[in-house]
This record gives structure tokens, sequence and C-alpha cells, in this order.
């Protein structure tokens, strides 16, 4: 990386900065006044009855606004000039895989069969919902190389859950719903949390030098009193368990299931199939791997594809075709975990995932391959300059540390707020936990080499920064339209909503 | 691939700064023996993606087209533009979870007024930023109950909560050591409070009730209070049609410990059952024990008001098998909608939404009533939904109204088999009186 780039890289990004003034938007109950509206109905055409007791009902709905348009319309407006978003530039969110949001999916999600219409209309009035979803289904099995997927869960850890279900459903069935789980110390919080809810106690296995599992550390814990392994391909590290095939027939050997957690699904989809890895169960968040947009914290949906011994126990119902060429949904599953939410999913986000595979179609891959180039060039740009703990080889992320940083008082969470400076979302910071101080960045496919540059730039910048002015760095950032905020104050002295 | 800013130049030398010899070599690490490529149709253009989703969309029915009663927890609400258009701005629809607050302001101060708007139409102190849906609302509510009562292991359910949430919780539930108790519905379909305080004792950690009821009846919140608290128990309200809290009393002022369910009626379409809103508020004292992201206000450096993600120690990237709950994700987006819609509607428009759609009910329902061979089951309290029994089977009934534009209700044999002629009809603020005297006009012609 040359000085050049590095020096027009941050000008650039300082240019693109968020908008320097401080600026405050009142809350929206702030805005309120007396007799106001905001909304018209028409006129009731129907006799006007109030046919519930007085002690039912309520008389006011006390605090409530009384705004307009107008100023809802500024007020939402001006909210959200304050966030940052991946539209504005790079969102290097590791884990999180902040690509582009395709628009086309937003209309088509909006189409009146898909955003007006009911799960429980009669089945001949639901047929164009119920092939998307089937066709969608088709494409995930195609894509991982498993039997069936259920689209039902609301989101990953959902899909987590659901998939420990039917382990615990199909072992129970054999006799034995075993104890354990097993998770490896940098897997996502989510995957202990959800083998928990299911019932299970979970056992930490320790990673090796090279961020990955060794055989002899499974061996020794892989037990007949272990129900599964949870494994993430590849790992939070961003490196893939080569290993993969052997993992999967020890845990089989001892009658246990290799779940996946696909969170990282983009790094190889349409590359490779975890249908050929051993894999028994695999979750796939469609808001990563399949672009539907991230909204501030979801809506997600998190799809789960399992080997054939599991079908049996997949939640109910699941969308069937029928000889004739029409699509049902059936409820006759016996042997089904039952039912994790109400209704058939996030259906809005199916849309969204099979107009997104529809553009790449048979080359899917490229997302991948995308990805993983991306990745490894801001590792190149970033080598030395930023330690790395584990240096084997990375696939879509790659967690560098502030090791070097620290030396001289500047920890993760600083070089992530001063990257906001340089016109940039901080990087997951202290995760995954076996790297201390991590910084976890994915740039995605969707980020061009200019971008890349430029933030290779502010980092680089930004460690030049620690040694010359680390106060600088610590007092980050400087140019958002807050600065620091105190987090400890807000749990220490909880203020959760407005009061009149 | 118009995804992809790379150029074939620009991959060159990417691959040069890397150090790689070809794209292939960065895949070295993943073993030969699992690689393949999916057999999938070539890429489609954005006129053939939307000639082909909308050949889909065609092939349902909407509620734009049709004359529309259908409900069971998932409604047809008045949805202003606004609160769609705004959606679309990158700024909301493109950032993730506001874990740099910094950056994040117009997240975190949307999900504050929208915790502070479930605050107000409940009637109590804390809400969280939304959950999946209402049903693992519902059991997320239950496993907060529980964690609040320690070592108790019975929650007792009334029959009337709608049946999907019910088997969420059983599933949920199956392999935790707790216990469901289920109070069925008396002969006038709402839930007996004697049998209710009956069913709960010393091995009780929660009583949930849903008002109003899967069988469309308003039910006494007071009712699960008062048996909840004198063993000790959590009560738990469960709203599966938002819209009511306009004009029903809200369960915080009956004495209710939390309120949990679906929001989808106040600003967010049906999606055809996803994505939707889970709520889940509760007081003041149990609100370290709150599962799902919180917004908290506080101070920047220079002292001015700011908001930031709180409590995150009850989490699971904390926390992790120690945490509240496992859920990572909320319902951002929904929640931001939701939030416009009630600051549109407000202290009138909520009301006035209610009001009407349960005056429309009320017409329809009486209407029905007077159609030979038509009967109401359960004369009780409606708001905006009611029980209706045909003289035949509704389901074939149904699908045929379907085939004349009407979506005349949902039938009960899916989930009550012994009520193959009972259906539930939904009425709302976006039916008309002429819809409503088709519908009427039509059973009486094929009853």
């Amino acid at each position: 990386m040359s000085l050049e780039i590095e020096e027009k890289a941050v000008s650039s990004a300082l240019g693109d900065r968020l908008h320097p003034e401080p600026r405050h938007e009142p809350l929206v109950f702030e805005r309120s006044g007396r007799g106001k509206v905001g909304y018209s109905l028409p006129p009731l055409d129907v006799p006007e009855v109030l046919a519930i007791p007085e002690s039912l009902r309520r008389a006011d709905i006390e605090g409530e606004t009384e705004v307009t348009e107008v100023e809802v319309a500024r007020h939402f407006t001006r909210l959200s000039q304050l966030n940052f978003s991946i539209d504005q530039g790079l969102y290097p969110l590791g884990s999180c895989t902040m690509k582009h949001n395709p628009r086309t999916n937003e209309e088509v999600a909006r189409l009146p069969g898909f955003a007006a219409s009911h799960p429980l209309a009669p089945e001949g009035s639901c047929q164009g919902t119920l092939e998307l979803a089937w066709r969608l289904e088709q494409i995930l099995i195609e894509l991982t190389g498993l039997s069936r997927v259920t689209l039902q869960p609301a989101a990953g850890a959902q899909g987590e859950l659901a998939g420990i279900l039917m382990i615990r459903a199909a072992l129970a069935k054999a006799g034995n719903p075993r104890r354990t789980v097993l998770i490896p110390d940098s897997a996502h919080g989510t995957n202990p949390a959800s083998a928990h809810f299911a019932g299970y106690r979970v056992s930490e296995l320790k990673s090796n030098a090279r961020g990955t599992l060794d055989l002899d550390v499974l061996e020794a814990a892989m037990t007949e009193d272990v129900a599964a392994l949870m494994l993430t391909v590849p790992n939070t590290l961003g490196i893939f368990e080569s290993q993969i095939t052997e993992i999967a027939a020890i845990v089989h050997a001892k009658g246990g299931l290799l779940y996946c957690d696909g969170a990282n699904f983009n790094s190889f989809v349409g590359i490779a199939k975890p249908g050929r890895m051993g894999i028994d169960v695999m979750h796939m968040n469609l808001h990563k791997t399949f672009s539907t947009p991230h909204g501030g914290g979801g809506p997600g949906a998190g799809p789960v594809a399992v080997a054939e011994r599991l079908v049996p126990y997949l939640p109910r119902p699941t969308v069937e075709r029928r000889a004739d060429g029409t699509f049902t949904l059936d409820f006759d599953r016996p042997d089904s975990i039952g039912r994790l939410r109400t209704f058939l999913g996030n259906y809005g986000m199916f849309v969204r995932a099979l107009a997104y595979i529809a553009a790449y179609g048979n080359r899917i891959g490229e997302v991948a391959r995308g990805a993983v180039l991306n990745a490894n060039y801001i590792r190149a740009g970033l080598a030395g300059v930023y330690h790395l703990k584990y240096d084997a080889p990375t696939l879509h992320e790659v967690v560098f540390s502030d090791k070097k940083q620290a030396e001289r008082g500047v920890h993760a969470i600083d070089i992530g707020k001063r990257l906001m400076d340089y016109g940039f979302h901080p990087p997951t910071v202290y995760f995954p936990l076996i790297v201390p101080g991590a910084l976890m960045i994915e740039p995605t496919e969707t980020e061009g080499r200019p971008g890349l540059d430029a933030f290779v730039g502010a980092m680089r910048a930004i460690a030049k920064e620690c040694e010359e002015d680390p106060e600088l760095v610590r007092k980050a950032p400087h140019t958002t339209p807050v600065r620091r905020v105190d987090e400890v104050g807000a749990a220490r002295n909880l203020i959760l909503r407005w009061r009149p | 691939m118009k995804f992809l800013p790379a150029s074939d130049a620009d991959r060159s030398a990417m691959l040069q700064a890397i150090g790689a010899a070809r794209l292939e070599d960065l895949f070295a690490s993943i073993p030969p023996e699992v690689l393949e490529e999916p057999k999938l149709p070539p890429p489609l253009s954005e006129i053939e993606i939307r000639r082909f989703l909308g050949g889909l969309s065609a092939r349902a029915a909407s509620a734009r087209e049709t004359a529309f009663f259908l409900g069971a927890g998932l409604y047809h609400h008045y949805v202003s533009a606004i609160a769609d258009q705004m959606l679309y701005r990158s700024e909301w629809l493109t950032a993730y979870t506001p874990y740099q607050p910094e950056v994040s302001q117009g997240t975190l101060q949307s999900i504050f007024e929208f915790q502070t708007h479930i605050c107000l139409l409940t009637g109590l102190d804390v809400a969280n930023a939304s959950l999946y849906e209402g049903a693992s609302a519902l059991v997320e509510a239950l496993l907060m109950a529980d964690r609040l009562a320690r070592g108790r292991r019975r929650a007792v359910l009334s029959a009337g909560i709608h049946p999907e949430y019910r088997e969420t919780v059983a599933t949920y539930f199956a392999n935790l050591d707790l216990e469901i108790v289920e109070v069925p519905v008396g002969s006038d379909g709402r839930t007996d409070a004697a049998a209710l305080a009956a069913a709960a004792d010393e091995e009780t950690f929660a009583v949930a009730l849903q008002s109003p009821n899967f069988h469309g009846l308003v039910e006494d919140w007071s009712a699960a209070a008062r048996a909840a608290s004198r063993c000790g128990a959590q009560s738990v309200a469960v709203i599966a049609e938002a819209a009511s809290l306009g004009l029903l009393a809200p369960p915080g002022l009956a004495g209710i410990d939390i309120a949990c369910g679906e929001a989808q009626s106040l600003g967010v379409p049906m999606h055809n059952g996803g994505p939707l809103l889970g709520f889940l508020a509760c007081r003041t004292a149990h609100q370290r024990q709150i599962p799902g992201r919180l917004v908290g206000e506080t101070r920047d450096a220079e002292g001015r008001r700011a908001f930031c993600l709180t409590l995150s120690t009850r989490e699971q990237h904390i926390r992790r098998e120690k945490a509240t709950s496992n859920i990572c994700t909320n319902q951002g987006l929904m929640a931001l909608a939701s939030n416009i819609h009630m600051s549109l509607l407000g202290r009138k428009g909520l009301r006035e939404v209610a009001t009407q759609s349960h005056a429309k009910a009320e017409y329809l329902k009486a209407a029905i009533a007077r159609v030979p061979g038509y009967r109401l089951p359960y004369p009780g309290p409606s708001f905006n939904e009611f029980e209706v029994e045909a003289p035949v089977p509704a389901a074939p009934l149904l699908a045929r109204l379907a085939g004349e534009g009407i979506l005349a209700g949902v039938p009960l044999a899916r989930y009550f088999p012994q009520w193959p002629n009972r259906f539930l009809v939904a009425a709302t603020e976006m039916n008309t009186r002429e819809e409503m005297d088709r519908l009427v006009g039509r059973l009486g012609a094929v009853s």
C-alpha cells in the first residue's frame, strides 16, 4: 500500500464524514401539541356502538402524541440522518455481513400478494405464496446439499434452537437425548444460549494455536453423552475447519450430530456444500448471506437445513407440492418438534432472499469469491500494522487485535470510534472472545477497491495517531452527531422511556 | 454482476497485493472433496425478477383486492403511506443493531420512543426494543416470570390464548423441566376467574390470560392479576390484537406484571404472517430480568442527551448460556414503522381506530346473527373479532366465498377439530359497510 493512496484515502473519507455540527432532535412526544392531528379516517359508516362494559375499557391514552404528518416526516428524516448506514460507506461489522441491499427486493416484497396477504386464507387463495416458499426451500436444499429446509425460524438464534431441538428429538426417539453439547470457545454467544434453552449442558472446547479445533481435543470430549457439536464454519475468525470431514466422523462415531452455525455461509455459498462435509443441521441467516436488509436490528430470518434423518422432526407446518402441482401446508407431522412462532416465518424476508438468489442464479459463488477477496485484501493492507493473533488463512473476515496500540493506552473501542471520524462504521470489537481486544473486520463482496483502500488508509492513519497522539484516538469520535456516549451511566441510572 | 464493484483489473491488482496467483488459492483451506457448484438457473435481470415474483404475487389473494375479514392474530389495519416510505431510507434500512451509539442515534432514539409508546399503551413502566412476534414474546415473558420465581415449575395458561402461541410455548418448554397447566374456557367462551385462581398454587410462576382472547372475547385482566398475586406468581397479559389497546383497559392498570404479544396491528402490514412485531413490557422492579434489547437515555462526553443500548449484561453475547434469552436480533425496522404509526395516530387516532373497528365488528356480528342457520356461540363482549357457527362445514364455505373475492374468516377446524362449522370473523376500520353487507348477503345465499 503506497503512502500516496493512504493520504488520498484519508482526505476523501474525512470529506464524506457525518455532518460535524452536533445536532439534537427532540423526542416525538416533546413535539406534541393539544389538538394536532397526524391521520385521517373515513367517517364511520355504521352506527356508533360501544358494547364493552366500562370496567373493561380505558378512558384515554394519557401521554400519547398529538402531532401532524409534517412534523412526523421531519422528525424521522432528521433522526435517520443521525445514523450511519451501508449506503453511506463501508460498514465492516464483522460477523454481521453488512452488504448492499438490492432495492428490487424491497419493491417485490411489497407486491400485494406478499405484503397484504394472510397465511390463514383458503389454500386456493395462497398458491402463489406457498409456491414461493417451496421454491426458496428447493434452492436452499440445492445450496446446502442437505435434504430439507424449514423457513419458520424468525432469526438465526431461533434457527439454532430449532436445530438443536431437532437433534434432541431424534436422539430421544432413538432412546437417549443425551445431556451435553460441545461448543468451541470461538462461537457466537447465541450457540451456548440456544443449547441451554434446548435443555443441554454446554461444554466449551478450546481452540488451538491456529484458531481451529484439534481432533484430539474433540476426540477426548466426544463421549456418548454428547448430543452434538455446534461448529461455526468457517469459524468466527474467518478460518475454515479444514478437517471438517474428520470432525464429522468423530462426532458421528459416538452417535452425535454435527450442527453447523451457518452465519458465515456467505464465505462459501455456491462453492462448497455443507451436506458433503458431514454436517447434519445448519441454519442460515437470510439477512447475512442473502442480503435481506438489517433494518437497524432486524427483522432477520433463520432457515434451517437438515439431513434426511432429521426430516421427521422439522417444525410444523411444512410446505408440500402435490403430484398435481398444487401446494399445501402439512400439519400432520407426528414427530415434529412443534412450532417456534406463529404462521410460516418472516415471509417478507423469503421474498427478498429469493429475489437476491435469482439475481445471481448459478453465479451465486461470486458472492463468496468477492467477500473472500476483499477480506484478504484488507488483511494484506493491515498486516504488520495491527496484530494478528491467529495467522491461518482466512475467508470472508479477518480478526486483528489492539495489542500493539494497547501499549500506547489505546484500545479496540477507541480505534473503532476513531474510524467514525474517517467516515466508516467501526468493525465488531471485543469479539470473538478468544482474541483480546479483537477488531473483527468483514468488508463483504459489495465493497469496491477504492472503498477498501480508503478503509485501509484510515486504519493505518489511526495506527500512526496511536503512536503520535494517542489522546486524539482515546477521545474519539470528534465529528459525529454526539460525542462518546456514557454507556456506564446509562446502565447505572436507567431511563428507559419518556414520561408525561 | 451489478452488485460486485470490483473490475477485472481491480481483482488482479488485489490478488497481487495479497500475493495469491489465483482467486481459487484463497479457498485452499476448504478440502476439495466438499467443493460443489450448485445447479441453479442463470442469473435473472431486474425485469425478469419483477415478472417472476409478480406472477407469484398475482396467485395470492390480497386484502387490497378483496373484502377482507381474516384475523386470528394478524389484522388488516390502516397504515399511513409515510410509515412505509420512511422505511426505504437507507439510514434506516441498511443500518444494523446500534452497537455504536455515536453513529446510531437515529435508531436508538426511535427505539426509545417505541418503548415509550408500548409503556403508554400497556400502562406498564418498561418495554423492550421488540421481539420476533407474539408467540415467542409469550415464551420470553414466561421464561422471565420463571426467573423471577426461582424454583417454581408451573405456568398456568388460559386456553383462550391463541393456539399457535400455546403450541410455541410447548415447543420451548419441552426440554426445560417446566410444566404447562391449561385452564379451559367456559361455555361462554371466556376464562373462568375462579378456575384460573384454583389452578394457580405455590408451584406456579406465571398466570397468563389473553384479551381479547382467541375467540374474540374481552377478558378481565384482574382475574389473572388476582390469581397470580395470591400465590406470588407473575401475571402475564397476552395481547394478539394490539389495536384493542386504544379502547380496552391497559393491563398495567389492572395489576398485571408483564404484558406481551403482537403489535403488528400498530403500523406493520400483514406480510403473509411475518415479519411481525413482538413486544414485552413489565414493571420497574423487574426491568433487569427483561429479555431482548433495551435502549436507555444517557449523556455524551459534552453533556448532551444521547441514547444507547443498555443492560446488555443480560444478553447472550456477554452471558452466553447464562443469558436471559438466546435472542440476538429484534424487529428493528418493524418497531420503527410502528413508532411512526403510533406517533401519527397518537392519543386520538389510536382510540378512533379501535372504536371504529369495534363498531364495524358489532354491526357485522349483529347482521350475521340474523342470517338463518347462522349462530354466535358466544354472546359476551368482543372487540373486533367474533366466532360464528355456520350451518355447514366452514372450510369449504370460506373457500367458495374466497372465489367470489370475499375472505370471510378463518376456519377453526385446524385448531379445534371438534368445531368444523365454526370460523372467526374480524372487522377493522378498513372494512366498509358495503363489503359487510355483501358478506352477509352471500352467507344468506349459500347457507
